[in-house]
């Protein structure tokens, strides 16, 4: 029976690593060309033993498989989700990035070795000012480890939490949206068509006195070095002192030319978006906008009352509700059997669309900064992301489980101070939702400002 | 010297092949020293000679538009790119010769700045597929150039170069690849400057030289919503 549990574990966890290979491929790299196979093994890998661990959790919740067998996977995998966060992923990123810079092309196994040294360095160190440990515990326990692998990734699903908790009302309400017209749009057009023709003008400008220069036989040097800078203040030629003026114009030139550019893709964004809220869909978003903020509001201040009154949950919201349902409304049904369900069903939404979301994140920010220079090395930033916030999950989840399922959560992880890592969420919560409200305050009372001013 | 007649190139491909590496060393002459990101359009200007060497030879001056960005980028960033490829006379397509990737892109990027239909949501339209009969009949001239050439091991060459000239087929275009790390690569009297200066004749001819004596400004103006179409700014 161990070994049919093993058996089902393992062909599950193929499966994961199927679809964490089918999303590397057709999803974060579809516009670049894959050349070091390791980072899709070490994405797919990492995404693989993490949907195990939420897969373990289920399992425990409906009881399935040998509670022995289930024990020794929870053991197995955790060694090894650690082992490839710990020691694989940042070994690997400090590869590539070595591999980016051509002066350190020859040791780049030493200079990785070195950044990895330094990596871990601060990784114990962030131990330090956290009470998150019993002083019994030895030094390489699994227990030192998941420790500080759960404050970054606490920290990690604080922040995200906070900020998409208040950016989701604002992106999904449309009455946060600026007004934009075509005529704004076609203005902006044409001043960067303006700006494009005088920097060409001005390097026509530059282009032909090259070339006349050239023709004359002289030869153009910028003065450089001390002797140069002598000489310079000495014979002037006025063609040249021209040119650099010319050429410091063409700068400032380009430099606004940029900004109008980001400038009209956001006018045509919010012009799309504007389109996009009169359609039912949009309404149907708006409408979600509208309850979201609801929540959000709700969110921030059970996070206040959290922190002011320092409580922390002790019973999991099945429990309460089906507490509530069973004393105050009288409606009689077994206990046992509906919260094995319920929190089966809360348990898998949780984790369902917490990995959605967090695929999606990770995708819309891989698009945004990567190139094909540093592509691999933000991949590898991103399983590493995916593989603490994956186990901080682990960690908090436990809170929404009734009391039975949570022992092996606690037998597994070791005797971590649980309610700490609660307290922690809170207030990064609280910090990151509270900044998002600012940001999102300025730059929406800001561009109004610079749209007026065309 | 400043009342010469101009062109207007556009040099397309994908982010981080060299397009500025290319363009800088078209137009200066030089190697670029520090490459880096390119955001909107960055324009560049460079003299050429038409008909060099001969009787009929006049000076014009080849603006090259060296437009960054992804072809899978968003819509909005699409739109303000479209901007660009007004009155347009040649492209310069640009891959990277290590990455195949960069070279399919070149049909979508091909399309993206030929097909400018904008539809009234201002969506552009693409279907995707490139058909072959939409590049034949393709008044614009195209040149295919594909970089980084010093760095395919030279076992390799073979399939990469041949891989690269049914590319160039399909777009019936000329193609030269190099590497725009090394001047030498378009050293004058070398073929390849022989064939980039043919390049410039060519789109020189079609702007100025049309045989039944019609300006033809490109493939289609665009149109704005309100069926106007957008005033060339250009100033002579």
């Amino acid at each position: 029976s161990f070994l049919i549990d093993s058996g089902i574990m393992v062909t599950s966890q193929v499966l994961f690593f199927g679809f964490g290979w089918l999303f590397f491929m057709r999803k974060l790299f579809k516009d670049y060309e894959v050349r070091q196979y390791v980072v899709q093994v070490i994405f797919s890998v990492t995404f693989a033993f993490s949907c195990t661990m939420f897969e373990l959790i289920i399992f425990e919740i409906l009881g399935v498989l040998n509670s022995s067998s289930r024990y020794f996977h929870w053991k197995l995998n955790l060694c090894v989700i650690l082992l490839i966060l710990v020691f694989m992923v940042p070994f690997y990123i400090g590869y590539f990035v070595v591999s980016n810079i051509r002066l350190l092309h020859r040791q780049k196994l030493l200079f990785a070795c070195v950044l990895w040294l330094t990596f871990m360095y601060f990784f114990w160190k962030l131990g330090d000012p956290f009470p998150i440990l019993s002083p019994k515990h030895g030094i390489l326990s699994i227990e030192q480890l998941i420790s500080r692998v759960g404050v970054i990734g606490v920290t990690l699903m604080a922040l995200l939490s906070g900020f998409g908790a208040v950016n989701c009302p604002y992106t999904y309400m449309s009455y946060f949206l600026r007004n934009v017209t075509d005529a704004d749009i076609l203005a902006l057009e044409r001043r960067l068509l303006q700006t494009m023709d005088m920097i060409v003008s001005k390097k026509k400008r530059i282009a032909v006195a090259h070339r006349t220069m050239f023709q004359r036989g002289e030869v153009h040097n910028k003065p450089t070095g001390f002797w140069g800078m002598i000489k310079s203040v000495t014979t002037s030629v006025a063609g040249s002192e021209n040119l650099s003026l010319i050429q410091q114009e063409v700068d400032a030139l380009e430099e606004l030319s940029r900004q109008l550019f980001l400038e009209t893709a956001d006018l045509h964004a919010t012009k799309e978006r504007i389109e996009y809220s009169k359609t039912f869909q949009g309404k149907y978003f708006n409408f979600l906008g509208y309850f979201f903020s609801i929540y959000c509001v709700w969110k921030i201040f059970m996070a206040t009352i959290n922190i002011v009154f320092d409580r922390v949950g002790k019973t999991d919201p099945v429990t309460r509700g089906i507490e509530i349902t069973v004393n105050y409304l009288g409606i009689q049904f077994d206990v046992k059997f509906w919260s094995q369900h319920i929190s089966f069903i809360l348990v898998g939404i949780i984790i369902v669309t917490s990995i959605r979301g967090l695929l999606i994140t990770l995708t819309k920010f891989f698009y945004a900064i990567s190139s094909s220079k540093s592509s691999n090395v933000i991949v590898l930033l991103l399983a590493q992301i995916m593989g603490m916030y994956f186990v901080s999950s682990v960690l908090l989840i436990r809170m929404s489980m009734p009391l039975e399922y949570r022992t092996i959560i606690t037998e597994v992880l070791g005797e971590l101070q649980f309610n700490f890592y609660h307290r922690w969420f809170d207030v990064i919560f609280l910090v990151s939702a509270l900044s998002s409200i600012l940001f999102l305050y300025l730059a929406h009372k800001q561009a109004p400002e610079k749209h007026m001013a065309l | 010297m400043a009342a010469l007649d101009r062109v207007k190139v556009l040099v397309l491909g994908d982010s981080g092949v060299g397009k500025s590496s290319l363009v800088h060393l078209l137009c200066h002459n030089q190697v670029l020293g520090n490459p880096s990101w390119t955001v909107g359009c960055s324009v560049d200007v460079r003299i050429h000679d038409y008909k060099e060497g001969t009787p009929e030879e006049k000076t014009y001056y080849i603006e090259l538009w060296d437009v960054g960005g992804s072809v899978g980028s968003a819509t909005s960033v699409k739109s303000t790119r479209a901007v660009f490829y007004n009155l347009l006379n040649g492209i310069i397509l640009v891959h990277d010769l290590t990455n195949k990737k960069s070279s399919q892109n070149l049909y979508r990027w091909s399309l993206e700045a030929l097909n400018r239909d904008v539809a009234p949501t201002g969506v552009l339209v693409t279907n995707g597929d490139y058909d072959r009969e939409q590049f034949a009949d393709n008044q614009i001239p195209l040149l295919v150039i594909g970089t980084k050439l010093d760095q395919i091991p030279e076992t390799k060459r073979h399939e990469v170069l041949t891989r690269t000239a049914f590319l160039a087929e399909d777009f019936n275009a000329e193609e030269i690849n190099l590497d725009c790390t090394n001047p030498r690569y378009l050293a004058a009297g070398s073929s390849n400057a022989v064939k980039l200066s043919r390049f410039f004749d060519k789109v020189i001819e079609k702007r100025y030289f049309l045989r039944d004596g019609n300006q033809v400004p490109g493939f289609s103006e665009r149109k704005r919503f309100g069926g106007g179409t957008l005033k060339s700014l250009h100033y002579d």
